[in-house]
């Protein structure tokens, strides 16, 4: 029977929780690396076996760690992120040039075709890729060249969160940073575009169509139909079907289209989910009651999902690497919230159940479908 | 042998347990000892220093014979005790507040 693998990053460690087919009864292992911010983990999709942490800590700077059994045993690995040649500058808060400053690992995605091949998006926004399973990190360059002096910080910081491959095409990937935008490479990363034409953010920025700046918090593909990407911007939901030359809004019938995490089943490219949030001075469910919305049209129409959900006084949040998707059938979801609960659906979001309630403030959530 | 006292995250890191011994050569500086430190255990390469630049990371501060070496040049040499042994180099994560 097969297994699923949940992979949970918190702000005091990482957290394993296991399960066999049925989603039913979970194990929990953990805290790894305990007392430390695990932004992400992630595990290799062509060895689910290697698996790679972010760790990292306002005392100690970044770690990584890898695991070739599964999580349940670790190694740091090479933790050196040098940005290529003179780093520069880019905008800062007050308007003048800020030079680049690694500050940690937001995000780790493997390789689809090599366990010993894993992409890092850093912050201050940068993307590196390693090719020996961590080892030594080598950065790819011409993506600040896109405008990246423009780039500025936002509150949360300068994070290159979200790195998408395109699994029709090896040489494309599209990556994501926070008060940056989209941008997309079409030759392993040589070159980079934006990819923002259609992204509005009136209360962002003085441009509110700039080419560069809007704070895209997360974006999400179906790997049978790579051409469409979904989008949680800061504000509005988005989507587009011409491999980000376009965007358009979806944000229809949502009570606020406001959030952070979105997500597509993974048998339906048209079925989208996400976690409204109330506003972004207030990073809570609206009404104190937590839903996930649902829509099967691949946007515009959207239904709440809220069946063994806290339906009143719940204030938590939904980060945006907390919310992923496995490939059962039927495809089961799964988040983690900033009150340290992870919520399960095995059955595509219709009912919802926590399988653990009290972790430290969940950074990030992915899943593993195991044979 | 010089004795060093890691803070607890690192003591996991480095797998060890207790003070770290190390020999060291002369003359003992914070970089002489950093030095060795990271030798012995590459994995706390850019956790107390940064891996380029070598400047000691924001909140950690450098402790010895009671004394407060964090603000002091990495060359500057180090007092007689901790080159004995008598006396530990600890390293210390600051306090966090709140």
């Amino acid at each position: 029977m097969s297994g699923i693998r949940v992979l949970v990053g918190t702000r005091k460690g990482a957290f394993v929780l296991t399960s066999d087919g049925k989603r039913k009864d979970w194990a929990v292992s953990g805290p790894h690396f305990a007392g430390w911010e695990i932004f992400h983990l992630k595990g290799s999709p062509a060895d689910p076996n290697r698996i790679y942490a972010s760790q990292t800590s306002g005392w100690f700077g970044q770690v990584i760690q890898r695991s070739s059994d599964g999580g349940a045993t670790w190694e740091p690995v090479g933790n050196k992120f040098t940005y290529d040649g003179t780093p520069g500058t880019h905008q800062w808060y007050d308007g003048t040039q800020h030079p680049w400053e690694f500050k940690r690992v937001w995000h780790l995605e493997p390789s689809l075709t090599d366990p010993e091949t894993v992409y890092a998006g850093v912050e201050d926004a940068a993307l590196f890729r390693s090719t020996d399973g961590g080892q030594a990190w080598e950065e790819l360059p011409a993506l600040r060249a896109a405008k990246g002096h423009l780039w500025a910080p936002g509150a949360g910081g300068m994070g290159l969160h979200t790195i998408v491959f395109d699994p029709a095409h090896p040489q494309r990937m599209y990556i994501a940073i926070s008060a940056a935008g989209v941008f997309r490479t079409d030759d392993a990363g040589k070159t980079w575009r934006p990819a923002n034409s259609g992204l509005k953010s009136p209360y962002e920025l003085p441009d509110p169509d700039a080419e560069v700046g809007h704070c895209v918090h997360r974006i999400a593909m179906h790997p049978s139909r790579p051409d469409v990407l979904f989008m949680q911007k800061h504000w509005d939901v988005m989507r587009t079907d011409d491999a980000g030359a376009s965007w358009r809004e979806i944000s229809g019938n949502l009570p606020t289209d406001f959030g952070f995490a979105i997500d597509v089943h993974a048998h339906e490219p048209d079925t989208v989910y996400v976690v409204p949030i109330k506003s972004d001075s207030e990073h809570y469910p609206p009404e104190g009651k937590l839903r996930v919305y649902r829509s099967r049209s691949g946007g515009d129409e959207w239904e709440p999902l809220s069946k063994g959900l806290p339906q009143r006084d719940c204030y938590v949040n939904v980060l945006r690497d907390a919310m992923a998707v496995d490939t059962l059938d039927p495809c089961g979801v799964y988040f983690g919230t900033t009150g340290g609960q992870v919520y399960a659906s095995a059955n595509g979001g219709d009912a919802w159940a926590p399988i653990v309630r009290d972790l430290p403030a969940v950074l990030s959530v992915e899943v593993q479908t195991l044979p | 042998m010089i004795r060093v006292v890691l803070p607890a995250h690192l003591r996991t890191l480095a797998r060890v347990q207790g003070e770290v011994q190390l020999e060291v050569r002369a003359p003992l500086t914070q970089r002489s000892i950093l030095d060795a430190l990271e030798a012995a255990y590459p994995v706390l390469q850019g956790t107390i220093r940064d891996h380029v630049t070598h400047e000691r990371r924001a909140f950690l501060r450098f402790f010895a014979c009671k004394q407060d070496y964090s603000l002091e040049l990495p060359d500057d040499p180090l007092p007689e005790e901790i080159a004995t042994g008598a006396e530990p180099f600890r390293i210390i994560g600051a306090m966090a507040g709140g």
